[in-house]
C-alpha cells in the first residue's frame, strides 16, 4: 500500500504579459488581439510511488522543478494535470524563515505559525517551552520578530515545524539551518523523525548526503523526469557524470 | 487558527499607531465633523437630525470601505504564508473582515451614543438593524472575495477600486437627500447596495419605521448575488493564485 502516489503530475506556469500589466492594459490588449502569454512547464509527467519508511532523494540542477514538485506533493499547489494521492499527515519544511510577521513578538509568531500548521492551542501551550528551548531563543521571546537575525528566524521556524510526528516529511535543503551546534541538533531531530518510520522526501545538492541516506532517488531535469529508481549509487554516479559533462541527456 | 489570525490582524492594525484603537474612532468622527459643518449649512435646514442622517451614512460606508479594502489586500499580503504552508486561503480574508467588523461595532456604539444625545428615543424597532448589518457582512465578504482574486491577477485594481469607491460614496447620498432629485434618477440609487443599507438605517433610526418588504428583499438579493459571485470566483480561481503572487 503506497503512502504517496504521484501520477503524471504536470505543472504549468504562465509567464509573459499577464503578470505585470494591469486590468486596463489587459482589456486594451485583448481588444487589439495583442495579448500574449507563454506557457512554461515546471514539471512534466512526473510519476512515482513511495512506501512507508522510504527515503526519497530528489536531485537535479537549479530550475529542474524540484521545489515546484514539493509544493504539489504537500498540497500547496494543485497540479495542472495528473494527481497526487497521500495518506496521513504531511509536514513540509520549505524555505522556513518567510511568512512571519515582523511586528509581532517571537512568542506571538510562534503561536500563529503553530496555528497555521494546524496545531491546537492546547498543544502549543504544552509545547511552547520546548520550542523556545530548542530554538535557544528564551531571552528573545518578547522581542519583535524583526529584531532577530535570519539564523534565529530559521531556528524558530524549524523548531515549530519539526514538532509533529508526520507520516510524510518533506525537506527542502533545510538540513543546513543555523550555526554549527544548531545544525547538529536539527540533524539529530530529523533523524529521530525519519527513524520513527516516516516517509521522507529530501531535496539536496549534496550527493554524499543523498547516497548515505536515501533508498530511492528521483532525478529531474528542466521539469522532466530523467529517472526514478532504487539503484541510488548508479543514478548518483550518472548524475555526477552529467554534472561533469561526461554524460549528455 | 482563525482566532490567531484575527488576533494578528488586530495587533498589526493597532500596534502601528500611537493612539491605537482611539484613532479608529477619531478619524471617522473628525471626518464627520467637517462634513457636518460644511454640508449642514446646505442640507441641514431641510433634514431633521442632520448629524444622525450624516452619521448613518458614514458608519455604513466606512465599514464597507474598510472591509472591502482589507479584503482586497488580504490574500496578497499573506502570499508568503500560503505559498509555503497549505492553508485555506479564504481564512485570511475572513479574518480581515472580522477586524473590520469589530471596528464597525465600536463606531456603532458611538453612533448610538449620538442618537441618544440627539434625543431620539430607542424602541424595539432598533433591533431590526441587525438585518441590514448581516446583509452588509455578506455583501462585503462577496466583494472582498472578488477583489482579492482580481488584485492578484491585476495590480492596478487597487486604483480602479479607489475610483469606484469614490463613485459609490457620492452615489450613496451620505450627506444629501435624494428626494430633491428627479424620480428616474432616484431609482438609480437603489442599484447601489450601500445606499439601500443606509436607507434602512435612516428609516429605522430617524423615522422609527421598519422598511417595507421590498427593501428587505432587495438587500437580501444583493447579499446572495454578491456573496455567491465571490464564492464562485474564489472556488474557480483559488488554486491559480499561487502562480501569480
Amino acid at each position: 500500500m503506497p503512502i504517496l502516489k504521484v501520477k503524471n503530475v504536470s505543472i504549468k506556469y504562465v509567464t509573459g504579459d499577464f503578470k505585470s500589466i494591469g486590468l486596463k492594459e489587459y482589456v486594451v490588449r485583448k481588444l487589439k488581439n495583442n495579448y500574449k502569454v507563454n506557457e512554461f512547464w515546471a514539471n512534466k509527467n512526473i510519476t512515482f510511488e513511495l512506501e512507508r519508511g522510504d527515503m526519497l532523494g530528489i536531485i537535479g540542477t537549479n530550475g529542474a522543478g524540484k521545489s515546484t514538485l514539493l509544493k504539489a506533493i504537500s498540497g500547496i499547489m494543485v497540479p495542472s494535470d495528473g494527481s497526487v494521492q497521500r495518506e496521513g499527515k504531511i509536514a513540509a519544511l520549505l524555505e522556513l524563515a518567510s511568512g512571519f510577521d515582523g511586528d509581532l513578538t517571537v512568542k506571538e509568531n510562534a503561536y500563529l505559525r503553530g496555528a497555521l500548521l494546524g496545531y491546537t492551542r492546547k498543544f502549543m501551550d504544552d509545547t511552547y517551552d520546548q520550542i523556545i528551548e530548542f530554538a535557544e531563543l528564551k531571552e528573545f521571546e518578547d522581542r519583535p520578530f524583526k529584531h532577530l537575525s535570519s539564523g534565529m528566524k530559521s531556528r524558530l521556524a524549524f523548531s515549530i515545524a519539526s514538532l509533529v510526528n508526520p507520516d510524510i516529511l518533506i525537506l527542502d535543503e533545510v538540513l543546513s539551518v543555523g550555526d554549527g551546534s544548531f545544525r547538529k541538533k536539527s540533524e539529530a531531530k530529523m533523524k529521530e523523525i525519519i527513524n520513527s518510520g516516516a516517509t521522507t522526501i529530501l531535496v539536496s545538492h549534496s550527493l554524499n548526503q543523498v547516497r548515505s541516506m536515501c533508498n530511492k532517488i528521483l532525478w529531474l531535469h528542466r521539469g522532466e523526469q530523467i529517472t526514478f529508481g532504487s539503484d541510488v549509487q548508479k543514478i548518483c554516479d550518472d548524475y555526477q557524470d552529467f554534472l561533469d559533462g561526461k554524460l549528455k541527456i | 487558527m482563525f482566532e490567531e489570525l484575527v488576533k494578528r490582524d488586530f495587533k498589526q492594525k493597532y500596534k502601528r499607531s500611537a493612539l491605537g484603537m482611539v484613532w479608529s474612532i477619531l478619524s471617522p468622527l473628525l471626518m464627520m465633523c467637517v462634513m457636518a459643518t460644511i454640508f449642514g449649512h446646505f442640507f441641514g435646514r431641510s433634514i431633521e437630525h442632520y448629524i444622525i442622517y450624516l452619521f448613518s451614512g458614514q458608519v455604513v460606508f466606512n465599514y464597507y470601505t474598510e472591509s472591502t479594502n482589507g479584503g482586497m489586500h488580504a490574500l496578497m499580503s499573506n502570499a508568503r504564508i500560503f505559498t509555503k504552508i497549505n492553508v485555506p486561503k479564504y481564512l485570511f480574508l475572513f479574518s480581515k473582515n472580522v477586524s473590520a467588523l469589530i471596528n464597525f461595532g465600536i463606531i456603532l456604539v458611538v453612533y448610538l451614543g449620538f442618537v441618544w444625545f440627539e434625543g431620539i428615543t430607542f424602541t424595539w424597532k432598533f433591533l431590526a438593524l441587525v438585518y441590514p448589518i448581516v446583509c452588509l457582512i455578506f455583501i462585503n465578504l462577496g466583494i472582498g472575495l472578488i477583489l482579492s482574486a482580481l488584485y492578484i491577477f491585476f495590480r492596478d485594481v487597487e486604483y480602479l477600486y479607489r475610483l469606484f469607491t469614490q463613485i459609490v460614496m457620492y452615489g450613496s447620498a451620505i450627506f444629501y437627500d435624494i428626494n430633491r432629485l428627479p424620480q428616474d434618477l432616484q431609482n438609480v440609487f437603489y442599484l447601489n447596495p450601500i445606499f439601500v443599507c443606509i436607507t434602512y438605517f435612516r428609516n429605522v433610526v430617524l423615522n422609527n419605521t421598519v422598511p417595507d418588504f421590498w427593501l428587505h428583499a432587495l438587500l437580501a438579493g444583493y447579499a446572495v448575488v454578491l456573496f455567491g459571485l465571490g464564492y464562485y470566483v474564489y472556488k474557480k480561481y483559488n488554486y491559480k493564485f499561487l502562480y501569480y503572487v
